[in-house]
């Protein structure tokens, strides 16, 4: 009797999923058929003259995310070591809480804090001084007047992606045998030089994992970039310009739809997205097993 | 005593030409180690500020929504009806009902699934069977929101119209991998010689589970129950596709209609931009956030008097 009320609940997880790969496929279907794989690389959308592409989201969600990954990366590998090998006790009971919380304000409210309080900063400040410091690498183009851009939502998206690779990390530097450090530290490593020579590479995969994970959240994410990102729809070396991201667009125009293939095309988009997020998933999953096995091995 | 070099043993090179530290110097740090001594402070420098960063982000964000929210906070903001025309004159009582309501059905739903999940895999799962359910819950956890959102659109919406019942099935899916994660872990921790002791008395399986295994793990599956609600609280996807078309403003119970939830309303103020909006936007934001943060720092203060008590 439990055993079968276990068994259906354990059946339960693997159709959720099934059932999401279906639905999202069966909704995508006309626009497949119609479309191709083309779909991808086309960059006109306009819903009224059937005509769709995700080119122009596909590049502002990678950009986004990629300068997520890249700016959080760092960041959330420096607060892991300060949590877990810097800080004293009192210290990282403190603070520790205080980062995993960032991680539990919802998006909406980081969006509304974003286009209020974030983007105006950025423009008047961040953006003018990038661009007279780094204007001659065209990302770094000039500022235009709202701050709602790919660049402000990079940054929305930075500051929730630290937070997951902030703990994720400071969990596995824990879990390097303490053995380890002292021997280094013994033969006159400083502390740098142990975090650099045992800490790190004995972490490596499952660090790279956290980053994977977080990379996933940024891809998927939908609210907060929606907010700031300005809702362009032309491709832009410049970061400052605004942009749209595939769950940015679904979100925008779920609810107020042209036509039976519009609702199919961002169907289509939420395959993109349940394909990339699936497989960063599935390379993280693989990864962090691995690391699994790495650590058993050093125990013994 | 001082050491007095022996003038019988010929010193073999002069110490300053020869490039060897002077063993009769003073123990400081020197060239190489001066500077390696630097990139370790260095680092340790960056890392701290790193850490400060993200507090200070932190700090930021509460204080914005702090010191805006508060002003628009009354007694009249959170019992009122939503005034769609001048949100200045309504207030939120419909979106804190709404939220309520679904975060109830989702948990109604979430958490049974879940704890039995979390059973089947400590209880009844081999090998392959508890690998694969453990990557479903990954993979499921994974997921972008908005895929979750848009196969319960596909699945209900589409067919039916919005209704608050589909909202609280895609936050139910959401809640599902956290509720099951946190409970298996808690789960893990119940010692073996309880579960021993109750079969010893020839306690069934089922019973020993009900009645010894949940009953002293409890407290941390409500833990975590309490954190994914306070997670799904904060959806606005879910909400935005299964359950925006809301048609009363006043406060509404029926799950069958769509219903407002708070992150809808703040939403929605801020797509609009008028600022009378963004005032009612703020002051949404500081009731979800005070709850969400309630919930937050109450767990951990449950965990962390629970883990001094066992001795962890």
């Amino acid at each position: 009797m439990l055993y079968g009320l276990c068994a259906f609940a354990a059946v339960v997880t693997v159709l959720i999923i099934a059932e999401v790969a279906y639905q999202v496929i069966t909704g995508a279907s006309p626009a497949i058929s119609r479309y191709g794989l083309g779909f991808l690389w086309h960059s006109a959308w306009q819903p009224n003259f059937y005509v769709f592409g995700a080119a122009e989201m596909l590049f502002a969600t990678l950009v986004t995310s990629l300068m997520a990954l890249v700016l959080a990366t760092p960041l959330g590998i420096a607060i892991g070591l300060f949590l877990s090998m810097l800080a004293p006790r009192g210290v990282r009971t403190v603070i520790g809480p205080l980062v995993e919380m960032l991680a539990a304000i919802p998006s909406v409210i980081i969006g509304l804090w974003g286009v209020i309080v974030l983007a105006p900063f950025v423009q008047e400040h961040l953006e003018p001084w990038l661009h007279s410091v780094l204007g001659f690498i065209p990302i770094f183009g000039s500022a235009q007047t709202t701050g709602l851009s790919v660049f402000t939502a990079g940054l929305v998206l930075t500051i929730m992606v630290v937070p997951i690779v902030a703990s994720l990390s400071r969990d596995l530097f824990l879990a390097v045998p303490r053995d380890l450090q002292d021997g280094a530290a013994a033969l006159g490593a400083t502390r740098w030089e142990v975090i650099r020579g045992v800490v790190l590479p004995t972490t490596a995969s499952g660090v790279i994992a956290a980053a994977l994970l977080g990379l996933g959240r940024a891809l998927g994410e939908a609210v907060a970039v929606a907010a700031v990102i300005g809702g362009g729809s032309i491709i832009h070396a410049s970061l400052f310009e605004p942009g749209t991201t595939l769950a940015a667009r679904i979100i925008n125009e779920i609810e107020s739809l042209d036509n039976n293939l519009h609702r199919s095309a961002l169907f289509y988009l939420a395959l993109i997205l349940l394909v990339i997020g699936v497989l960063t998933n599935l390379v993280a999953q693989a990864i962090a097993r691995r690391v699994g096995g790495d650590q058993a091995m050093l125990v013994r | 005593m001082s050491f007095q070099p022996d003038p019988t043993v010929p010193l073999a090179e002069d110490p300053a030409t020869s490039g060897l530290p002077d063993p009769t110097g003073p123990l400081t740090a020197s060239g190489n180690l001066r500077r390696r001594a630097a990139v370790s402070r260095l680092l340790e420098v960056t890392a701290t500020a790193s850490a400060a960063l993200a507090v200070a982000i932190f700090c930021i964000v509460v204080y914005a929504i702090a010191s805006r929210g508060l002003g628009a906070i009354s007694w009249g903001f959170l019992t009122s009806d939503l005034n769609p025309v001048n949100p200045a004159l309504g207030g939120i009582a419909p979106a804190i009902v709404g939220t309520a309501v679904m975060i109830a059905i989702a948990t109604a739903i979430a958490m049974p699934l879940g704890v039995l999940i979390a059973i089947y895999l400590i209880e009844f799962a081999g090998r392959r069977s508890g690998r694969v359910i453990r990557m479903a819950l990954d993979l499921t956890n994974g997921l972008p929101t908005v895929v979750v959102a848009i196969m319960v659109y596909g699945l209900l919406v589409v067919n039916h119209g919005d209704s608050a019942i589909a909202a609280s099935i895609a936050l139910a899916i959401i809640m599902l991998p956290l509720i099951a994660r946190s409970s298996h872990q808690v789960l893990l921790l119940v010692p073996g010689t309880l579960r021993e002791a109750a079969d010893a008395l020839g306690v069934s399986r089922w019973r020993g589970v009900i009645g010894v295994v949940l009953p002293s793990s409890l407290g941390g599956i409500v833990t975590a129950t309490i954190l994914a609600a306070a997670r799904a609280a904060g959806e606005t996807v879910p909400l935005l596709l299964l359950t925006s078309l809301v048609t009363a403003q006043n406060v509404q119970l029926d799950p069958a209609h769509a219903l407002y939830g708070m992150p809808f309303v703040i939403y929605q103020d801020l797509e609009s931009g008028v600022p009378s909006g963004i005032t009612q936007a703020w002051g949404t934001a500081f009731v979800l956030m005070a709850f969400i943060l309630a919930a937050n720092i109450g767990s951990r203060m449950f965990l962390a008097r629970n883990r001094s008590r066992l001795g962890l």
